[in-house]
């Protein structure tokens, strides 16, 4: 009886784990808009306010969401654009171009994402499409043919890949439209006929009787770089000017970017600013930190959810885990590492071990510190530990001058002479080859490109270690020879 | 358009035509066609689109002294010459073949007698009559109104019948002088009174039928005469087509009949009228002799079950006739075919006014004739009315006809139903149904000749066919007949006139409903003001060149600069907008305003191609475009209009040559070229600084600078748009000013500012009730907009991000130098954290503090993989990061 009770306990909370490691995952690695803002709430009303404005009044508008990488400019925009679509005037007028300034890197693509994303493009060029052959408006309602087509060409087997297909229709769609414009190429007619036309059918809208266009221009920064700035100073002179009501808003990290836009350009834009800084403290991070962490109310278990918040709480109150989340903090503020941390440390819960510990944290903060290249040097041979003594030893001595082969099988040779006991003395090509190894590790570096060809011995190269790192690096590796490590500590190596 | 190509490649011979210029022979070099056009005809005339020629109706020749031939045009508009804005007034859809009769003052009516590419017919046209859709490759145009610049009128009744007369008129004016070259005169003689004749026994029977026709055919003669000598090109002309002609007249002959085909039967059918008696049959004979005609044979070849018509199957030929209309353009034949009757039944029903009216003309044109043609009989009669137009439009060369027989036949059913549209004139579904119907049917029927059509259709058909008196029935037929036919849709839109469109909204705009908002429409910068305060001076300078270039004829450039954002472009349209206004009030001449943009065009050469799109709506490259241009510019050519052209951003157009600038300014130091550059860009030294001298120096030495605004303008600016809503204190409006003023005096910032204040005052008092802007707001929009935005969000960095920025600060003191590399920041770093006692971080998570500051452009990094060796350097001033941090 008892048996099957805890039998019956153990596979309820293995259903509790699945659904909470489904709902962090969720919740952590998909920007989904439901998701909670933090602090940004006036920037939240301020773009509202504006995207309302141009749906319902038609007022044109542009305006730049700057803030660090992670600060969460595309999550405000998704929750404004959300909250937007639950008006039904909005939903009914509002049309959306997403453009990403790594996707459409010169101002012809641009213009034809445009005009696709505007569903205009079987007026451009001088094919005149057949309006009854449906355009694709999103890759999975293509036209049998073309879906076809689609489906032996490397492009669709790309999006299915890395994607799930749930949202390739949506955001994934613009890389494999991408794809298929090269491909298909059912959009005809010059950059300057697009253009043309772009203007001229913005141009034919006005305030009270055209649909709001919304320009949404990710990673803006780039668009500034394209030729005459042309997409851009189009975009905002109409924003300027009696014509279709549009609204451009731009997503960027660079603080400097008013600066990189060209004076005409500057002058037609608005230049509101949104800025995201982060600006929370400690506290308000414990908070968010708690927030993330809990369990929403309408989980199926009750008293799961009870038991997992409480314990959230009594986590966010330990000492050991807020001096973790205070490194944290202290390093980067922005969620999307702490998401990153909260992931890590998430990913130990398992049905034995159901509730999140402050261990755990703390081994997730390590891993999330981890220096990457010294853990390369944990990997290495005790010849290849020596090497790189040996160029630690003449970084030391020359002040960070790059050096050659041939110097440091000169300061090994020295220390095999006079203070090895444990080390074999190994020939000049054995060192050369372990000396390759590290080249290729990357944990060394030429100093000039590898076009200069001078003997392989003599090719000048960089340490791309720190001392610190080195000295970290011998502290855990693992059977380590007491001379080496005597070798590496002592300042004077000669002696 | 084929004319127009053979036009560009062979050289044309022009001579006169008598030695009292009462025409033009038209001869080209290489074919051995020439082409007659005599005064009084409509012509068409090489304009700047080489696609849409003008049109005019030539008034007379002469000679000047320098043995040029000239000669005198009455010029006619198509709607694309009409300016947009007042295209409105005619409040319908205008076809491409509509056109206008053209008084507008100010045009060269005189003429350089090469530019005449050849004659055109043109169909004048009642207030009543409906135009016809287009349907011809060919042109046919059609008169109804009068355009005089700055609105539209019907003809006049007076004019009207004067433009029917001159068509009535011109068979027989015509054919003495064609005669002279190609026939004797006697014959031709003897060849007028046998038509007399055989016409005024045709009278008799069907006199009353005839008057109605006779009139009508009057305005279709002209069409088969043009088309006739399209084909022919010898001056010979087809006389009038009649009436059933007509309803299939705006034919396309995309079937295997060409369009002269088709007419010769029309003209044979008109013919066959009249020839319901016997005599009718044996004058046609006559004149196929005396022709011999080659399009007999044409035809022969052409239709390929003609020649076995001789006995029963005529009705299919009548069918032939009738069918490739309706084959071509469905919709526009049928469209054709209504507005013939239409016609009809208005003509009948005014018959009884116009009685007098037209017994006038008569007598006119009688005497015209008279003059013109002493030798003919047919003035002398005093028959009546209708008799006589019969004869006018009959011209004695008659064309040329093939299957004879089968017109015959056809006569005597198309009489069938011309009696039957008289006796139902009043139900006009009665009219034109029938006549629907036939061509339905025998449409089918030519279809199975030319192109499979559907079972369906020739089901009906034959249906309709044996069944005949059903179709007088139209009470049945005529709601799906129409419903099938009327409103066929015109061909999907080809590139060059598609609309491209925002979709149109759902639900409307809503209008504001409180003062700030409504301030906030008005403080747009989109908002387009009733007037530009402030810019009163410049305004006056620019309108004054403008103006005095457009009176004398000239052409010239003004050179306009000053920093973005003060009116330049907006004073400039202005200005247009007032001279354009000037010109529909007749006190200026008219004028064509295009606009380019160096930033709107992805190539400095595209310029060319926005330039002559816009003037003549072509579409061609950018070369061809340069081209075309320069010879419009640099030829005289007839019916110019000055042109002014704004060009924008006009550094934009530089290229390594100059090329696009220097022929921009060129232009306008051509005589003839009548164009008026006004050039905007920024900078004011633009043509000293990036201008090769020959460029500059035709830009010339008239420049114009907007100053940034003042404070006190910009005040006015504000207050003038706000226009006594109370929505701002006078001191925030003042702080606005001064503040943008002191900056840049860009007035779109000001705007902008003033905008977002009052959002905030809307945001800020939701409570209070009184929402005027005050100076806090405004102070607040201004620190949002202007204040920098480094040292906020280096408060807002984590510990280590700021620790970094002291760090690096830390070795540049050390070092003495403004670049560090990483490794040495890291050290300062560990050193500082030691200091602070911090944990120490990792080369990992420095590096990544490093580039996290490197993307938000605190720092300047390196971007290659040199690690702990990437250079780094301060993007903000280190004055900056030490006040930002030591606040803390």
């Amino acid at each position: 009886m008892s048996k099957r009770k805890s039998k019956e306990t153990s596979s309820a909370t293995e259903e509790c784990i699945s659904q909470v490691q489904r709902i962090f995952r969720e919740r952590f690695c998909h920007q989904c808009p439901s998701g909670k803002l933090f602090g940004l709430e006036l920037q939240y009303k301020h773009l509202l306010e504006l995207l309302k404005r141009t749906t319902i009044h038609g007022e044109s508008n542009s305006a730049l969401i700057i803030g660090p990488r992670g600060s969460g400019k595309t999550m405000l925009l998704n929750h404004v654009l959300k909250e937007l679509m639950e008006i039904k005037q909005v939903r009914e007028n509002l049309l959306q171009v997403h453009l990403n300034g790594l996707l459409q890197t010169n101002d012809k693509i641009a213009l034809k994402e445009i005009t696709r994303q505007l569903q205009m493009e079987n007026v451009v060029g001088d094919k005149v499409f057949n309006p009854d052959t449906p355009q694709p408006r999103h890759l999975h309602c293509l036209p049998s043919p073309r879906a076809q087509l689609l489906g032996e060409g490397p492009v669709q087997t790309l999006g299915y890949m890395f994607y799930p297909p749930k949202i390739q229709g949506l955001r994934v769609g613009n890389i494999l439209m991408l794809g298929l414009d090269s491909c298909a190429s059912f959009l005809q007619g010059s950059f300057a006929e697009n253009l043309s036309f772009l203007l001229e059918a913005l141009k034919k809208g006005d305030r009270e009787n055209s649909c709001p266009v919304l320009f949404i221009l990710d990673e803006f920064d780039l668009f500034v770089h394209h030729k005459n700035q042309t997409l851009l100073y189009n975009l905002f002179d109409i924003s300027q000017s009696a014509q279709t009501p549009v609204t451009i808003i731009g997503l960027t990290c660079r603080q400097d970017i008013l600066e990189l836009l060209e004076k005409r350009v500057k002058s037609r834009f608005s230049h509101r600013q949104i800025y995201l800084m982060n600006s929370f403290d400690f506290k308000q991070y414990l908070k968010i930190f708690k927030e993330q962490l809990y369990l929403p109310a309408e989980f199926s278990d009750k008293t799961f959810t009870q038991k997992w918040n409480k314990n959230v709480q009594s986590l966010s109150e330990d000492k050991t885990v807020q001096d973790v989340l205070r490194n944290h903090f202290h390093c980067s503020k922005d969620l999307r590492s702490l998401h990153m941390l909260l992931m890590l440390a998430l990913s130990s819960i398992t049905v034995s071990h159901p509730f999140m510990t402050g261990a755990d944290l703390l081994e997730a903060s390590k891993l999330c510190r981890m220096d990457s290249k010294a853990n390369i040097v944990h990997g290495l041979s005790v010849l290849e530990i020596c090497l790189i003594i040996a160029m630690k030893h003449l970084n030391d001595v020359y002040e960070g001058e790059p050096f050659n082969f041939q110097m440091v099988y000169n300061e090994f040779q020295k220390f095999i002479q006079r203070k090895a006991h444990s080390m074999y003395n190994f020939e000049k090509p054995v060192v050369m080859k372990a000396f390759e190894h590290l080249l290729q590790l990357e944990l060394i570096k030429p100093v000039d490109g590898p076009s200069v060809r001078a003997q392989r011995e003599y090719q000048l190269m960089k340490l791309l270690l720190d001392n610190s790192q080195i000295m970290d690096a011998l502290q855990v590796y693992p059977n380590c020879p007491t001379d080496v490590k005597q070798w590496a500590t002592s300042s004077l190596s000669w002696l | 358009m084929e004319i127009m190509s053979t036009r560009q490649q062979c050289k044309r011979i022009y001579s006169w035509v008598g030695r009292e210029k009462r025409g033009i022979l038209i001869k080209s070099e290489r074919s051995v066609k020439e082409m007659c056009i005599l005064v009084g005809e409509f012509v068409l005339v090489e304009g700047e689109n080489a696609d849409q020629p003008f049109v005019a109706k030539l008034l007379k020749l002469y000679e000047d002294g320098s043995q040029e031939k000239r000669a005198v045009v009455q010029w006619f508009s198509r709607i694309s010459e009409v300016p947009l804005n007042k295209r409105k007034l005619l409040q319908r859809e205008v076809s491409s073949q509509e056109i206008f009769l053209d008084k507008v003052p100010g045009y060269d009516t005189d003429i350089n007698v090469e530019a005449i590419i050849r004659n055109v017919k043109v169909i004048p046209l009642a207030p009543e009559e409906a135009v016809p859709l287009r349907s011809h490759r060919k042109q046919i145009f059609f008169v109804k109104e009068s355009w005089d610049g700055k609105c539209f009128k019907p003809l006049s009744p007076g004019l009207l019948s004067e433009l029917k007369e001159e068509k009535k008129k011109k068979p027989e004016s015509l054919s003495p002088s064609t005669d002279c070259q190609v026939f004797p005169l006697d014959f031709i003689c003897s060849l007028k009174v046998e038509t007399d004749r055989v016409t005024r026994s045709a009278m008799k029977t069907k006199n009353s039928q005839m008057e109605i026709e006779s009139r009508h055919s009057s305005s279709k003669s002209s069409l088969s005469k043009e088309r006739h000598s399209q084909r022919v090109a010898n001056g010979i002309h087809t006389p009038g087509a009649r009436k059933k002609l007509e309803l299939n007249s705006p034919t396309k002959s995309k079937s295997k009949l060409t369009g002269c085909d088709v007419l010769e039967l029309l003209s044979d059918d008109c013919d066959a009228l009249e020839a319901l008696e016997p005599s009718a049959n044996k004058r046609k004979v006559t004149f196929t002799q005396i022709l011999g005609s080659p399009p007999k044979i044409s035809r022969t070849k052409d239709e390929p079950d003609s020649p076995q018509n001789n006995g029963g199957d005529w009705p299919k030929i009548v069918e032939t006739i009738r069918i490739s209309p309706y084959r071509r353009g469905q919709g526009s034949s049928l469209k054709a075919k209504n507005l013939g009757e239409k016609d009809d039944d208005t003509r009948h029903f005014n018959g009884r006014n116009e009685e007098e009216e037209t017994e006038e003309r008569a007598r006119e044109s009688r005497k015209r004739t008279k003059q013109a043609i002493t030798s003919t009989s047919s003035c002398k009669s005093d028959t009546n009315l209708a008799e006589e137009e019969v004869l006018k439009t009959r011209s004695p060369v008659m064309t040329p006809r093939s299957h004879r027989k089968c017109v015959q036949k056809t006569t005597a059913r198309i009489a069938e139903q011309l009696h039957f549209l008289n006796t139902s004139v009043p139900d006009e579904e009665d009219n034109y149904l029938p006549s629907t119907d036939s061509s339905d049917s025998s449409s089918s029927e030519e279809e199975e000749s030319v192109v499979p059509c559907t079972p369906k259709r020739k089901i009906r058909s034959s249906v309709t066919l044996s069944t005949p008196k059903s179709l007088r029935k139209p009470s049945d037929t005529t709601p799906a007949k129409t419903t099938r036919k009327a409103p066929e849709p015109r061909t999907p839109k080809t590139p060059r006139n598609a609309t491209p469109r925002i979709p149109i909204r759902k639900q409307a705009t809503e209008n504001p409903d409180n003062v700030l908002e409504e301030a906030r429409l008005r403080l747009h910068v989109s908002a387009i003001p009733d007037s530009l305060p402030c810019r009163e001076e410049e305004f006056q300078d620019i309108y004054n060149f403008v103006e005095s270039k457009l009176i004398d004829g000239t052409g010239g450039c003004m050179y306009i600069s000053g920093v973005p954002g003060t009116g330049k472009t907006a004073t400039v349209h202005e200005v247009i907008r007032c001279l354009q206004q000037a010109a529909e009030n007749d006190k200026l001449p008219s004028f064509q305003f295009i606009e380019i943009n160096g930033m709107k065009l992805t190539d400095p050469r595209q310029a060319y191609v926005q330039i002559l799109q816009l003037l003549t709506g072509q579409k061609v490259t950018a070369a061809h475009a340069a081209v075309l241009l320069a010879k419009l510019f640099c030829t005289p050519g007839p019916k110019r209009k000055t042109t002014v052209l704004i060009v924008d951003e006009l550094d934009l157009l530089w290229t390594r040559k100059q090329d696009v600038m220097y022929n921009l300014f060129d232009w306008p130091s051509q005589k003839q070229a009548k164009l008026i550059i006004l050039a905007i860009a920024n900078t004011m030294d633009l043509p000293e600084r990036i201008m090769m001298n020959r460029v500059a120096s035709r830009l010339g030495l008239t420049r114009m600078s907007f100053q940034p605004y003042t404070y006190k303008q910009l005040q006015q600016i504000i207050s003038s748009r706000l226009n006594h809503i109370k929505a701002f204190e006078e001191d925030a409006i003042q702080l606005v000013s001064r503040k943008v003023a002191a900056l840049s005096g860009d007035a779109r910032r000001c705007l902008d500012i003033c905008r977002r204040s009052t959002e905030i005052c809307e945001f800020s008092s939701q409570k209070t009730a009184s929402q005027l802007v005050s100076m806090a707001h405004v102070m607040k929009a201004i620190d949002e907009m202007f204040s920098s935005p480094y040292i906020n969000s280096i408060r807002n960095a984590s510990l280590h991000e700021q620790m970094f920025l002291k760090a690096i600060i830390a070795e540049f003191r050390r070092s003495g130098l403004e670049e560090a590399t990483v490794q040495q920041i890291y050290h300062q770093h560990v050193a500082l954290c030691r200091i602070e006692g911090l944990q120490i971080p990792t080369v990992s998570e420095i590096m990544a503090v490093c580039s996290r500051l490197g993307a938000c452009r605190f720092l300047l990094v390196e971007s290659n993989n040199k690690y702990l060796h990437v250079r780094v350097r301060l993007n903000v001033s280190q004055d900056d990061v030490m006040y930002a941090l030591k606040q803390e």
